[in-house]
């Protein structure tokens, strides 16, 4: 086992987390591939995003709008934020060609809003692109443990 | 409710006015239950769309009202809705979404039947003698009709027939199945979540422009200039009109009524880079027809009580309690149709409905709060006047402005009569 690309990937995804529990968004935003896809799919074993029904397809445009909308103070479901905190874990390298890296973790996530405490499970698969010392993301897809039932609303990014 | 007295010392007819109706339709667990027997066992609902049930075999499950129903495509294409509930000891005999079957087989005693219902199997049936005749034991079958590929269920044998019920709001659901353009219609997945809040408010939803602008700033500000005016319509030429039997229209945009027409109309901005992919497999004129399905109609219709025709995806609502709502946005895809335009749906579904649109959760967040905010005050009303003063009759019904409540008026007009007959 390559412990010390489990920890550098694992310290990254880490850094995303912090990220995005804190709002900081533009520094998220600048975590991405131009061309990368951040995916909430309905179904967890779907594969073919593209040409299927997800919560969230994002490629960089939407990305900025979302962020843009989380923001905007426009939006009654997202003013008060819901706060969230999560933790990620159980990391493992899926592949590695050298050039992308696969992880996959656990994401344990509490969200708070208006008297509603709620938690949210999920799978993550990161594909990552070696930057320098850092990575890239190429595509993060978030497998929610109860994306096929009938789910509340998701005033954030998870 | 076993009298028509409520605890306001209302009657069940006196909650509903013209122009008003009573806040207890939002909050009193009493009604709720009623209204399970009185609207939803007592009308025609919508179970499926005919493409979710394409092959034989092919099943749906869901509810009308709180009971669980299986729908289901037979050998021979017929399609039945029955209840999933074994005649034995009332295990549900179909798990799961959607599927597909060669049989139902109860899982706890192994009781078989076939696709349109008829028992079939019963492990060691010595046991009974000759006190079990295998025909009087079929699943409960309910009568169904479809029509333009909706399939609608009902308890009541002796309704009127599913296109009397329709009536006039059968020419919109034929316009709005037009999004095909040119391809039957598939409905390709759904979102499905819940709201804390009563199903009526939902139902009020679909032919409310009023709140569009408001509640829908965030999504407003995330489009392109020309989408942005053209969904600004709520002091434009549109209108909503009451079709008979809890039926409405609201037609937001009345250029996209007919997507057939106007086919040689510039392509707007945010569909050009779609046209140019299709030009390379379809003729212009075709393309055009695409591209111009694809943005979806510009009118809602509400079909009482759980379905809506609503711009690009059918709206299904399902009560679960008093005040608990659980709704399906089901996006609709040309079924053969180029991937590209499909891809271009998904996205736009996507980008407004479910759990993580831009739209949907602020509509739940506002219902969340018409629900909670319900509970304040003893004896208080909910106000559906707006529109009042310019409706106008019409051939169909009734119209008036598009910001007008007179599709809400016309959706508590049937409630009314449904629930004091
Ligand atoms: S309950 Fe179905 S076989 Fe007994
Ligand atoms: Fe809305």
């Amino acid at each position: 086992m390559n412990i010390e690309l489990l920890n550098h990937a694992s310290a990254f995804i880490c850094q995303e987390a912090d990220m995005l529990d804190h709002g900081e968004y533009p520094e998220w935003l600048a975590l991405w591939e131009e061309k990368g896809l951040y995916i909430v799919p309905i179904n967890p074993d779907e594969t073919d995003f593209a040409n299927t029904l997800n919560y969230a397809c994002d490629d960089a445009k939407m990305r900025s709008l979302r962020v843009a909308r989380l923001g905007s103070g426009e939006s009654i479901s997202t003013s008060p934020a819901p706060r969230t905190i999560r933790s990620v874990s159980r990391f493992r390298i899926l592949a590695d060609d050298g050039k992308t890296v696969t992880v996959r973790c656990a994401q344990n996530l509490r969200e708070f809003r208006k008297e509603i405490q709620k938690h949210y499970t999920a799978n993550l698969t990161y594909t990552l692109v070696r930057d320098g010392d850092s990575f890239r993301i190429q595509q993060k897809v978030v497998r929610l443990l109860n994306a096929s039932d009938a789910l509340q609303c998701i005033g954030y990014i998870p | 409710m076993t009298s028509q007295t409520t605890s306001k010392g209302h009657t069940l007819a006196d909650l509903v006015q013209h122009d008003r109706v009573h806040t207890s339709l939002y909050t009193d667990p009493a009604i709720f239950e009623d209204e399970m027997d009185k609207v939803f066992a007592n009308t025609w609902v919508w179970v499926a769309h005919t493409s979710e049930i394409p092959e034989a075999g092919s099943y749906k499950t869901g509810y009308i009202g709180r009971q669980p129903v299986v729908t289901v495509r037979d050998r021979k294409q017929q399609v039945h809705v029955l209840l999933n509930r074994c005649r034995h000891r009332a295990a549900t005999v179909c798990e799961g979404h959607k599927g597909k079957t060669n049989s139902f087989v109860c899982p706890y005693h192994g009781w078989s039947y076939s696709l349109d219902g008829a028992l079939r199997g019963v492990p060691s049936p010595e046991s009974y003698g000759d006190l079990l005749d295998k025909a009087d034991y079929p699943l409960v079958k309910l009568r169904v009709e479809e029509y333009a590929g909706m399939i609608f269920a009902t308890f009541k044998d002796d309704i009127e027939p599913l296109v009397d019920f329709l009536g006039p709001a059968r020419k919109w659901m034929d316009l709005f199945m037009k999004q095909g353009g040119g391809f039957p219609i598939k409905v390709g997945g759904e979102h499905r979540f819940r709201f804390p809040g009563n199903w009526k408010i939902q139902l009020e939803n679909t032919t409310d422009a009023y709140h569009f602008p408001l509640v829908h700033k965030s999504f407003l500000s995330s489009v392109d200039k020309q989408t942005e005016e053209m969904l600004d319509f709520v002091e434009g030429p549109g209108f909503v009109e009451d079709l008979g039997n809890g039926h409405s229209v609201m037609v937001m945009i009345p250029d996209l009524v007919d997507l057939e027409a106007n086919l040689e109309a510039p392509i707007p901005e945010r569909f050009a880079a779609l046209a140019e992919e299709l030009r390379a497999d379809y003729p212009e004129d075709q393309v055009r027809r695409i591209v111009r399905a694809v943005g979806g109609s510009g009118f809602n219709l509400n079909i009482f009580p759980n379905i809506a025709c609503s711009m690009a995806f059918f709206r299904v609502l399902r009560p679960v309690s008093v005040t608990e709502t659980e709704i399906h946005h089901a996006v609709i895809t040309m079924d053969g149709g180029p991937e590209a335009g499909n891809r271009a749906r998904l996205r736009m579904h996507e980008h407004f409905q479910g759990p993580m649109g831009f739209g949907t959760p602020d509509d739940s967040e506002a219902w969340e709060r018409v629900q909670k905010g319900s509970n304040a005050g003893t004896d208080q009303w909910i106000l559906l006047n707006r529109g009042l003063a310019k409706e106008q009759e019409t051939a169909d019904g009734r119209r008036s402005d598009v910001s007008a409540e007179t599709g809400m008026r016309a959706a508590y007009r049937q409630w009314k009569k449904l629930m004091t007959a």
